[in-house]
């Protein structure tokens, strides 16, 4: 059942992909086509993630061919826990795009928008779920192709400018990537993860060191780790809010997945890479937020709060300790749902006021006060406010370091408790700037021909009730933190002891 | 493993032609430098699967003696899927790089926003220096 199951998160997407295409002239057809597949996706994360806990990791062997030589899919805790919670996230975007969509009318071309998401969904579950390397650089290409559509949806001139800079920097990192894979394949003779995690204990330590560093860098980019993240706050902001969103969420995470599998089963006990990492971890978390501080434009503030709290999660995988990676585990759930909304609620306020500048907003506690408080929550959780789900993933990540007691350990945890603090001003700040303060004009919209229309009082309900529903499912982790911090403990488990993913591949 | 002297050496020139070409400011230029880079990449994935052998499945004989002396398959099918996706994806470049040109009328990379914001900030403040030396 569960073998029947386990591809279905790839080739649901990808199917309805297709017919969302020769169904592009029915709009509400492909829209209930993508709404439907996306539930299916949702509910079949579900079951494997309860099966990955209860029996242990799932494996399939694509085509029926043995480990080494077939493509293995293999959903384990971590990469079922991530698969329920980027699906739920991928769901309620979908909504809020199709709220905006239906709410905007004809004019809006979405035609392309459907088939891309569906594929976008498709790469990241791939991603989530291969257990081989080259499959990931598949997955990886499948997903940024599709995110390449969506940042440069409306084609404008500026879409085009912060795209090219994001097209060429993937694309760059797929280039590494090939050569990591080259590397990998001269060094072991395979490409399966489970199989070079075994052949790569017999391997030289240079060896080993060089190709940790490179998938590293590799990941790190995507990841958008300091120093590579500067492709980051550039790109983001110009793309529709939808996107923006689903990409925060998303995209920086599935990198930081693949750093932390790679990293725990590849090349475990390395303590060389753990010090880079803590190191990274501290300039990451500090640079970041130290960007954040000086954003006049909401999105672009949001976006350097992605890159500084990528930060926290590198902090735990740096600790090389079942605690730290369960921190780690947690932080990533929360912030995958925690950005997402932020910028959802973004996207809310930009309609609302017709710009996300800081210094034209004003005022908007009166005008608009269900967004204060949709934007307030998780903005609040973001920063570490107890008793939201940023605070307990902070609390899981600094007792971890705590325990560790090393100086860097105890360096990355006085930084990471500044960058709390840093983000508390920052998000604050502009809290102060948008909602308090006198009501300012609603700056109108510059250029009406485009999708986004901004600068009206009139917000589909679907938007703000997908906006609600991942601020409901932010606090949801709250009350839920201790089965949930427990999952992520047993799912580190796994990752500290990287034989019983190798016994699962290769029975 | 062997690796064959020649094919190093050329990997080598591409990614170093490749790179200097992707810090030019001409979008052409980049998409070349991105093509030549990842032929270099292409090229070190097939590397790696060991020197050239005879075709692996020709003929009955060959079949039992895989790894003897018949080529690797695996890193030219990977190869081959490497080459589809940038072949795609460059494509998506340069219809990109074209929109550029329509828009803005020449294939410079333009500059960066924020870039720009601080360095039309700078005179300002050398101006308010030189004001309070005054």
């Amino acid at each position: 059942m569960i073998r029947v199951l386990l591809p279905l998160p790839i080739v649901l997407p990808l199917l309805a992909a297709g017919f969302s295409v020769v169904f592009a002239r029915y709009q509400r057809l492909q829209r209930l086509l993508s709404i439907a597949t996306l539930v299916a996706v949702v509910v079949i994360a579900g079951i494997l993630l309860h099966s990955a806990d209860s029996d242990g990791a799932a494996v399939v062997q694509l085509g029926g061919w043995a480990a080494p030589v077939g493509i293995s899919l293999v959903a384990d805790r971590l990469s079922a826990l991530l698969l329920v919670v980027s699906a739920a996230v991928l769901l309620s975007v979908l909504l809020y795009a199709v709220g905006q969509g239906v709410a905007d009318g004809r004019r809006s071309r979405v035609a392309v928008f459907h088939p891309c998401y569906l594929v976008l969904a498709a790469g990241i579950s791939m991603a989530f779920l291969t257990g081989d390397l080259f499959n990931l650089f598949v997955a990886f290409e499948v997903m940024l192709v599709a995110s390449y559509v969506l940042i440069t949806l409306d084609g404008g001139a500026e879409q085009i400018r912060a795209g090219m800079t994001y097209v060429v920097v993937s694309l760059l990192a797929s280039v590494l990537f090939v050569t990591a894979i080259g590397l990998v394949y001269a060094a072991t003779g395979t490409v399966n993860m489970a199989d070079a995690a075994v052949r790569l204990e017999d391997a030289p330590d240079g060896v080993r060191l060089v190709l940790g560093l490179i998938l590293l860098v590799v990941f790190g980019i995507k990841a958008a780790i300091f120093p590579l993240f500067s492709w980051l706050p550039d790109s983001y902001p110009t793309a529709p809010s939808p996107v923006t969103a689903v990409f925060a969420g998303l995209l920086t995470k599935v990198g930081v997945y693949a750093i932390l599998r790679t990293q725990t089963l590849l090349f475990p006990d390395e303590q060389m890479i753990s010090n880079v990492l803590l190191v990274i971890a501290i300039l990451t978390m500090v640079v970041g937020i130290l960007g954040a501080l000086v954003q006049d434009d909401l999105k672009r503030l949001l976006s350097f709060t992605i890159v500084s709290h990528i930060g926290y999660m590198l902090f735990g995988l740096g600790l090389a300790s079942g605690a730290g990676l369960a921190g780690a585990i947690l932080y990533t759930v929360h912030h995958i749902v925690v950005q997402t909304t932020l910028f959802l609620v973004a996207g809310l306020i930009e309609r609302r006021e017709g710009t996300s500048s800081l210094a034209r907003s004003g005022g908007l506690q009166h005008v608009a006060p269900l967004l204060a408080v949709l934007y307030l929550l998780p903005a609040l959780s973001l920063a570490g406010i107890p008793p939201l789900s940023g605070f307990l993933a902070k609390l899981g990540l600094l007792q971890a370091g705590l325990d560790d007691g090393g100086g860097l350990a105890l360096a990355a945890v006085a930084a990471a408790i500044a960058t709390s603090l840093l983000t508390l001003y920052a998000v604050g700040r502009a809290w102060s700037a948008i909602f308090w303060g006198p009501v300012v004009e609603v700056v109108p919209d510059d250029n009406p021909s485009d999708r986004l229309v901004v600068g009206t009082a009139r917000t589909p309900r679907l938007m703000a009730a997908a906006a609600a529903a991942v601020v409901a499912g932010g606090l949801a982790i709250t009350v839920i933190a201790g089965p949930l911090y427990g999952l992520s403990a047993r799912a580190a488990d796994d990752l500290v002891t990287p034989d019983r993913y190798v016994q699962a591949v290769l029975p | 493993m062997t690796g064959n002297l020649t094919l190093a050496l050329l990997i080598g020139v591409l990614y170093t032609v490749g790179t200097y070409l992707l810090l030019q400011r001409t979008l052409t230029r980049i998409v070349i430098g991105l093509g030549l880079l990842s032929h270099g990449a292409n090229l070190l994935l097939l590397q790696a699967g060991g020197p050239p052998g005879l075709a692996p499945f020709t003929s009955k004989g060959n079949v039992g003696t895989a790894g003897v002396d018949t080529a690797d398959p695996l890193p030219q099918a990977m190869v081959l899927t490497a080459i589809v996706i940038t072949f795609g994806v460059t494509a998506f470049l340069l219809a990109m790089a074209y929109r550029s040109w329509v828009l803005t009328g020449d294939d410079e990379v333009q500059d960066d926003v924020e870039d720009t914001r601080v360095a039309k900030m700078r005179p300002e403040i050398a101006h308010h220096d030189v004001e309070d030396e005054l």
